[in-house]
């Protein structure tokens, strides 16, 4: 039986992360929290609204409503990278080499390691930014598609058009598909080697949590009331195929979704708190956590495989053992 | 959620650029009313505002992917309002100050149609400031200033100490021809009462048409707060469009009796969807036969909210109450087919 140990915080977690194995919990008000022989806080931004893990860096990436990126590392410190003046810093991704890139307003914005910046301007606002994992590219989810560019690169970007608000950005690990979260319900998808159009529909909410398996085997997603896990092994994506349909509850919905590290496991997050891990092979679940105060907004497993971090709406975060 | 969240108040601020918005904004952030605001705003003025939390956003009007032209949100405020309720106990209400040449349109229907943000917050009320002095000009040169006034519940009519008696009287009318449902109301240097502009529920079904007792009466200048001045001369029915130099914005007002809701229902539907894209507002208060309730609706291009209100109380005519703000409106088939809904 998974034991929890909870921490409760008061406040929208953004983001749960293991940072040199140690759990950190990044809060909307801007604090970091880390269970590191007790509760340790540090106060980073006034006001954080994005945060990703960098796990080549073993750093955490924050961009905040005081316009600063900051750089997190285990133990809490707190490293700006970056300060795009008044306006908030919507977005950011890690990627390779130890780049980092950030959006705020209609500006994609791409730091190298050495600190020289580069900027992108769009015609509209960049609403997600993310790193293809191979080479120094990045993808920008923009109102009616994605744009693709090459900041190591001069050259023109790579426009991929489909009606609609696209709002979050991800990359299939093996670089060869590009999802959009949209405004609608809806996630939409880019074979890169060719362009082809991949609609993934049928939420009854907006889809606002995506992880990838080992491997980029499948995509799980939030959104609905099971996790939506699509098929990526074909070539063509899961295009005409169904996806899975794992942890279905009747009463709530699932607004988080974190894939196992190596195997074909993911914990879903619920809208009531709940935790379980299902199984893609046979749909088997496992609760790792009852019902708390708030909404799953945040988890992830640790490198060991052991743990899960995660954290909600309201506060109550906390460190699952599956060992236990 | 099992957080219980109370809906945080919205109020939209629309006008042009020199209309006195910014002024009428530090008003609400200066008095002293104890209510702690998040303002929200597209640019930076040349007058500064004075608060601790303001968001400068980029407006991104987002068409929804459903085939309806109309059906437009504000993709800036649905991720600026997602952030600002991450951390709810900083404010007590938002207000959003649009640019001068801002479609309120999108504005108001992101917080009918983006369910996160409909959770989260309700629209309070759209108030357009108008520049007596320049309105004739702006109405001359754009769309915009005629929307913001077809679009508000409440006009701030400011300046009113730049023009003559005369040529207020002429804006005045104006106005009202563009928009009969709203509450206009005469300042200067933006010296609105607050209470008018603030928690009013101009898009609460139960409050809306309360604050608004005289809602398309007869006299269509029975809630006017200003008295001694005659309107007489365009006291026309306004269901022919505005005989108003450059105005295009039309109303048609209906009155009838008790209605049968199971002609109505499907009338109000079928108007909704096929003149969606032409009608701005509507507004009404309807009685149904054999039902001892008003019955309210509203509606933004095809959204269309209805609900019963309270009892009608003794005494009081059960009639039914209904205006369309909008353009290229049929009035006369307007009103056919809504008489056709009348109960027998």
């Amino acid at each position: 039986m998974p034991t929890v140990a909870p921490l409760d915080l008061s406040g929208h977690c953004v983001a749960a992360v293991f940072l040199g194995n140690v759990p950190h919990f990044a809060l909307a008000d801007g604090s970091i929290h880390r269970l590191d022989n007790g509760h340790k806080t540090e106060q980073v931004h006034d006001g954080l609204l994005a945060a990703v893990l960098d796990p080549a860096g073993d750093r955490l990436i924050t961009g905040g409503e005081d316009g600063k990126v900051f750089a997190v590392t285990a133990g809490g410190s707190a490293q700006e990278l970056a300060s795009a003046g008044r306006k908030w810093i919507t977005s950011v991704a890690a990627g390779p080499q130890g780049a980092i890139a950030y959006g705020s307003g209609k500006t994609a914005f791409v730091r190298f390691a050495d600190g020289k910046v580069k900027d992108f301007q769009h015609p509209r606002s960049v609403e997600g930014v993310a790193f293809a994992p191979k080479g120094m590219r990045i993808g920008v989810a923009r109102y009616n598609g994605a744009t693709l560019h090459f900041p190591a690169a001069e050259g023109k970007p790579v426009e991929l058009e489909w009606a609609g608000a696209h709002t979050g950005i991800s990359f299939s690990p093996d670089g060869n598909f590009l999802v959009t979260t949209m405004q609608e319900n809806a996630l939409h998808g880019w074979k890169l080697a060719d362009g082809k159009h991949m609609r993934m529909s049928g939420y009854p909410a907006k889809v606002k949590s995506l992880s990838w398996a080992a491997k980029g085997k499948w995509l799980a997603s939030a959104g609905a009331p099971a996790a939506i896990v699509w098929p990526f092994q074909a070539k063509d994506g899961p295009m005409g195929k169904a996806p899975l349909e794992l942890g279905t509850r009747g009463n709530t919905m699932v607004t988080c979704v974190a894939c196992h590290p190596s195997q074909d496991v993911v914990a879903i997050g619920y809208e009531d708190g709940m935790i379980i891990a299902a199984r893609f092979a046979d749909a088997k679940e496992v609760l790792l956590r009852r019902p708390g105060k708030g909404a799953i907004t945040a988890m992830m497993w640790d490198k060991a495989e052991q743990r899960v971090a995660f954290g909600s709406a309201a506060g109550d975060c906390g460190v699952i053992d599956i060992t236990a | 959620m099992s957080e219980a969240q109370t809906q945080i108040p919205v109020t939209v601020l629309t006008g042009y650029l020199g209309a006195g918005k910014t002024t009428l904004l530090n008003r609400i952030l200066s008095e002293n009313h104890g209510k702690r605001y998040a303002v929200i705003v597209n640019e930076f003025g040349e007058i500064g505002i004075d608060n601790d939390l303001i968001v400068e956003s980029d407006e991104e009007i987002y068409e929804m992917n459903n085939g309806c032209v109309c059906c437009t949100v504000r993709g800036d405020l649905i991720r600026v309002v997602e952030g600002l309720m991450r951390r709810p106990g900083r404010f007590d209400a938002i207000v959003v100050e649009t640019t001068g040449l801002a479609d309120p349109v999108p504005v108001a229907q992101t917080f009918f149609m983006d369910e996160d943000v409909r959770s989260k917050t309700r629209l309070d009320a759209v108030v357009a400031l108008v520049d007596a002095k320049h309105l004739p000009l702006r109405l001359k040169d754009s769309k915009e200033a005629e929307d913001q006034i077809a679009f508000a519940d409440v006009v701030v009519l400011n300046k009113t100490d730049l023009v003559t008696p005369e040529e207020l009287r002429a804006v005045e009318a104006t106005i009202r021809a563009i928009n009969p449902a709203a509450r206009i109301h005469r300042t200067e240097r933006s010296g609105v009462d607050l209470s008018e502009v603030l928690d009013r529920g101009a898009f609460d079904l139960k409050r809306a048409l309360e604050n608004d007792p005289h809602f398309l009466e007869a006299d269509e200048h029975a809630h006017h707060d200003h008295d001694g001045h005659d309107h007489g001369h365009h006291g026309h029915d306004h269901a022919h469009p505005a005989a108003i130099h450059d105005v295009t914005v039309q109303s048609v007002s209906l009155r009838g009796g008790e209605m049968d809701q199971k002609k109505f229902f499907p009338w109000i539907e079928k108007v909704t969807q096929m003149e969606g894209p032409n009608i701005l507002r509507l507004k009404g208060i309807i009685a149904f036969k054999g039902d001892d309730e008003r019955y309210v609706i509203q509606g933004v291009h095809m959204i269309i909210e209805g609900d019963h209100q309270r009892a009608w109380k003794d005494g009081e005519a059960h009639a039914t109450r209904l205006v369309f703000i909008g353009r290229d409106l049929d009035a006369e088939k307007l009103r056919k087919s809504f008489e056709a809904c009348q109960a027998a």
